[in-house]
């Protein structure tokens, strides 16, 4: 039974029954969870598999396709989701505002819900669906503590997220007026390089990337990423920025390659440049746990979009013809673990310490030793060192760039990275040191709270060691803009 | 002059006028309309593609996007109306501050858990 | 069981690491015997592939990462010297480390990233392939840093970052290089010829010296040897680590393999590479030992000393004639036999005596004879003092220069060798032949786990050298990989 409808159904399903049970939405992470990550398991085995909505095929109806690229997502987004559920079972348990918590689980599953439909959907239509609720339900979470400082960062997200949702659909009645379709299979057959498809690619892209927080979109960010509660933050960051890439990713490797040439890769690789540089010097300047890591998000972003100068730009000197393309898919698949990971440890650390400001985390390491070591090993992710997926991705991106004799790319990916070890030692030092502040005492922390993080994080290292399989996986019905590039 | 022409144009002005708004004014009520504006005036849009069948029947698909626009812009407007309310009675603005920095965490979170 | 035995040895202190960040901080006993067991495992693994190897068996494990991109973990020759080092100086340095901390806190922490430490050497020296070496060089890169911050004070911290400074700033410098190569030709492994015979000149030309500067840095290479006097802030057992068993000997082994086994000898001498890098490695030894005769810490006076030791390694593979080649290979072993006793032996003097500067050291001998005695076997060694075994690089290594038709070489390690004389004779001197300052309090040896480690590795060193000529000697094992994989 591979249906991609049921991976939408199901949370959807959850996030109406969790609407009624309250608080006691909890429990039913337990269920969901583990029959979400099944259902994946066996899409992903499946693949390729496409499903018309109600028996109705496009363009009239809707149909859900899953390719290696969905599937790989997918399953990734179902163990993100199963562990941070875990988590925030037992992290709202003991939570003193009950509104806050029974207010999580409709938004955590309609998050779930948006991503499946995201990853599964072709219509444009159906894409802008999927992300409204997506940003609707992000929106919330942050708004989950409702102290002002949360809610002008929730407005914040809000209004940039409108902006993006409202450019994405005036691009898509351009392209509806121009194609009378938004099936994206049907768009890319019929596509013509004319002024009406121009700006309707612009009007989305620059949607999508106000909705990503690429740079110059990332003000929302931090500021919504940082305030949010723990299990909402690693949403945040793991899957729903991401899901407006992917997005973004789909439309131009595989509707609109005929419109991309040199001005894209240099805008999308520039934009990216900038986003890695500014999000890791600002990383830098923060003196605050999760501050950093909800910075480290604007950075990361920035290598997926290389991938586009990238892509195709050393066709036949590499082994591995989509090179550039994997290596940005990798990378987006282990930074959705690392992040999800890093928010959760800092979520714990923060429980534990009772703040997040790095010098008062002397000694904590010592309270949350295995949530510390999480935190570590998600940072080793991130920096892009080895074993890790994150390391692989930029194998993957390093080798193309060279082979493409566009080093400067990797000039970008290189000074990135050790910006990274810079801003990532500086809290791995804080939880180090041995001395705990003045005053400091430590509160003692469910096991589970140590436990969820570390099991992503390693999930991220393993994608570095045990990587065969994901990589066959995602090259199934690759685009072939992935292989020849947008050139 | 056709009808089709009137509507997309009507169309095109509101969404011009709608984002104007959203870009120029700071009151979050205003941004909220002015979103709302932007929604009408592709709703318009929509509509006229709508009648842009060659036999001159109409076509379900805009119809249909639109009413699930509808939806998702009054969703998205309840939203915007309940944070903008309580950020007002929180701290008296109905703007947003310029800067944007990621605001201290709640310090008593762990002392209410005891 | 053949494609077993590598990931075997490899498990051998992995699985050890895990179970001892496991143990409770005060089960003493169930953390010595997990410990030992692993080395013990793993020295028997060595044994039993030497002689496979002797014998001319090759021990491979593959996982593939993509097509065409795959770890290797390969037992030749050349990865047994290495091998056979770390693995017998874990041992040691694990009796060590227990007498040393005794009844100190967060030794299971310790321990487990010490075992994370060998298991990532211990995988640097299997690595057949560059992505698989590269992965094991940053694995021990991280593993090694929260042992150099584990006193956890300030000091400590500022070291760990000095050290994490330079190794991250190496390993970015190594990461260029090796995508940029394996950008152009695909992915690389090692003793495989011909591989890089479509790139330009230039080009492979710059790769090398990116590769040899990234790996330059744990090497210790001057202009970038700053880390490793920095380090000596970290207990001895983590110094001996540093400087003797893992990190310095990653470096310069690396540096090995990509002469050898990336680029080969035909093309390093076809784009005359060599030239420049026994020039930095000639430089590196003069100036650690000019260093070093000036400081007055006894640790730094040895730190300095291993910067300039570790260059005698460099040197051989670039001088990269047949007998350069056993000189250098055989003093990776001799140096770390002869390094680890003297901080074995500087350890040992610091917690019994309280002894950390040279001018302390007056009358040490008679308090301490075996731990000095030992001290003094190794030192000599440094010096080049027949038949002990550092007599015997230095020997190789003139032999290889004269070979090359590099005379100048000679005369670098003439004046190395007086300068090894002028700062280790006076420590010998003093210890033995100085009474004990008036205020001193009569010392005696340490417990018998500081001593006996650096007594076992003073008899090596005098073993090495008298019996260098023995088959399974370090000697007759460097030239058995000459023989076999240079082709002399």
């Amino acid at each position: 039974m591979a249906e991609p409808g049921l991976l939408v159904a199901l949370p959807l399903a959850a996030c109406l029954a969790a609407v009624f049970l309250g608080r006691r939405g909890a429990l039913l992470v337990w269920v969901t969870g583990p029959l979400m990550l099944v259902l994946t398991w066996q899409l992903a085995r499946a693949i390729p598999v496409v499903e018309p909505l109600g028996g109705w095929a496009p363009p009239l109806g809707i149909a859900l396709r899953a390719d290696g690229f969905a599937a790989a997502f997918l399953v990734m987004t179902a163990l993100v989701a199963a562990v941070v559920g875990a988590y925030a079972a037992t992290y709202f348990a003991a939570d003193p505002r009950p509104r806050r918590a029974a207010a999580f689980w409709p938004l955590f599953y309609a998050v779930w819900t948006a991503v499946n439909l995201i990853l599964l959907g072709r219509d444009l239509f159906n894409l802008y669906v999927g992300l409204e609720l997506l940003t609707l339900a992000g929106v919330a979470m942050v708004a989950l503590d409702g102290r002002a400082a949360t809610l002008a960062a929730a407005l914040r997200y809000l209004l940039f997220a409108l902006f993006g949702s409202v450019t994405f659909l005036i691009g898509a009645a351009l392209l509806y007026g121009r194609y009378a379709t938004l099936d994206m299979e049907l768009l890319a057959v019929a596509l013509a390089p004319d002024t009406a498809t121009v700006a309707a690619a612009a009007l989305i892209s620059v949607g999508l990337l106000a909705k990503a927080a690429i740079f110059p979109f990332h003000a929302w960010l931090p500021p919504a990423h940082a305030g949010a509660p723990a299990p909402a933050s690693a949403l945040l960051s793991a899957l729903v920025v991401k899901a407006s890439v992917l997005i973004l990713f789909r439309l131009w490797f595989d509707v609109l390659p005929p419109l991309a040439g040199a001005l894209l890769n240099a805008l999308m690789g520039g934009l990216g440049a900038m986003a890695v540089l500014y999000g890791s010097v600002q990383a830098i300047r923060q003196d605050r746990l999760k501050p950093i890591v909800a910075y480290s998000t604007v950075a990361q972003l920035g290598y997926l979009l290389l991938a586009f100068p990238l892509a195709g730009a050393a066709l036949g000197a590499q082994p591995w013809s989509a090179g550039a393309w994997t290596g940005a898919v990798f990378h987006a698949l282990s930074h959705g673990l690392a992040k999800a990971a890093m928010f959760l440890a800092a979520g714990t650390i923060m429980l534990a310490a009772g703040t997040d400001r790095l010098d008062r985390l002397g000694g904590v390491a010592k309270a949350v030793p295995v949530a510390s070591f999480a935190f570590v090993i998600a940072a080793v992710s991130l920096m892009g060192l080895p074993p890790s997926g994150g390391f692989l991705a930029k194998y993957l991106l390093l080798t193309y760039a060279f082979a493409a004799q566009q080093a400067g790319w990797a000039a970008v990916m290189v000074v990135g990275g050790l910006l990274a070890a810079v801003y990532l030692a500086r809290p791995v030092n804080a939880l180090m040191r041995a001395a705990p502040a003045e005053g400091a005492r430590f509160a003692r922390v469910p096991a589970v709270l140590q436990l969820a993080p570390l099991l992503l994080a390693l999930a991220a290292m393993l994608l570095g060691i045990l990587s065969f399989e994901p990589y066959r996986l995602i090259q199934v019905n690759n685009p072939a803009a992935a292989h020849e590039g947008l050139q | 002059m056709t009808a089709t022409l009137v509507y997309g144009l009507a169309g095109s002005v509101l969404v011009g006028v709608g984002l104007y708004g959203f870009a120029v004014r700071r009151h979050l009520l205003r941004q909220i309309l002015a979103f709302n504006i932007i929604g009408s005036g592709l709703f318009l849009l929509f509509g006229a593609l709508a009648r842009r069948t060659p036999d001159g029947t109409s076509d379900p698909v805009p119809q249909a996007m639109i009413i699930t626009g509808i939806v998702v812009a009054f969703a998205a407007t309840a939203l915007a109306e309940a944070l903008a309310e309580r950020y007002q009675e929180l701290t008296g603005r109905t703007a947003l501050e310029e800067d944007s920095k990621p605001a201290p965490p709640d310090e008593q979170e762990s002392e209410l858990r005891g | 069981m053949n494609a077993w035995l590598p990931v075997l040895t490899l498990l051998t202190s992995l699985v050890p690491a895990l179970v001892i960040f496991r143990i409770p901080e005060d089960r003493r006993t169930p953390r010595a015997v997990v410990n030992l067991a692993g080395a013990g495992a793993k020295l028997a693994l060595v044994a039993l592939m030497l002689a496979g190897v002797a014998r001319g068996e090759v021990y491979e494990t593959r996982l593939v990462l993509m097509p065409e991109l795959y770890l290797l973990l390969r037992v030749d020759a050349l990865c047994l010297l290495f091998l056979t080092l770390s693995a017998f100086l874990w041992l040691l340095t694990t009796v060590y480390a227990m007498g040393y901390f005794g009844h100190a806190p967060n030794q299971s922490r310790f321990f487990g990233f010490f075992s994370l430490c060998v298991a990532a050497t211990t995988g640097v020296a299997l690595s057949g392939t560059l992505i698989t070496f590269f992965i094991f060089y940053e694995f021990l890169t991280l593993s090694t840093w929260p042992l150099v911050t584990h006193k956890g004070d300030e000091k400590s911290i500022s070291a760990g970052r000095t050290y994490l400074a330079y190794t991250l700033g190496g390993s970015a410098l190594l990461l260029v290089g090796m995508v940029w190569l394996e950008g152009l030709t695909g992915p690389i492994e090692f003793a495989v010829r011909d591989q890089l015979l479509e790139v330009e000149p230039a080009t492979l030309t710059a790769i090398f010296a990116l590769l040899v500067a990234g790996l330059g840095v744990k090497a210790a290479l001057v202009p970038l040897h700053g880390w490793l006097p920095a380090a000596m802030v970290a207990p001895a057992p983590v110094s001996a680590l540093l400087h003797a068993v893992a990190v310095v000997k990653a470096g310069a082994f690396g540096i090995i393999r990509v002469v050898y086994d990336v680029y080969g000898f035909d093309l390093v001498q076809a784009l005359g590479v060599g030239l420049p890098l026994m020039a930095v490695a000639s430089v590196t030894i003069l100036y650690g030992s000019m260093r070093a005769l000036f400081q007055i810490d006894l640790k730094k006076r040895l730190a300095y000393s291993t910067v300039s030791q570790v260059s005698y390694i460099v040197l051989g593979a670039a001088l990269a004639g047949p007998a350069a080649t056993v000189g250098g290979l055989v003093h990776l072993v001799h140096q770390g036999v002869m390094k680890i006793t003297m901080f074995f032996c500087a350890g040992a003097l610091a917690e019994r005596m309280g002894i950390t500067r040279v001018d302390q050291l007056d009358g040490a001998g008679r308090a301490m004879p075996l731990t000095m005695g030992a001290f003094s076997v190794a030192a000599l060694g440094m010096i080049g003092v027949p038949p002990l075994a550092g007599f015997v690089s230095k020997w190789q290594l003139g032999l290889g220069a004269l070979q090359a038709g590099e005379t100048w070489v000679i005369f670098v390690l003439a004046g190395s060798s007086v300068l090894n004389a002028a700062y280790f004779l006076p420590l010998v001197y003093r210890a033995w032949f100085l009474p004990p300052a008036a205020e001193a309090e009569p010392g005696r040896e340490a417990v018998a786990m500081l001593v006996w480690p650096a007594v076992v590795t003073a008899a090596a060193v005098l073993l090495m050298g008298l019996f260098a000529g023995f088959a399974l000697s370090p000697l007759s094992w460097a030239e058995l990989i000459v023989a076999r994989v240079y082709g002399g």
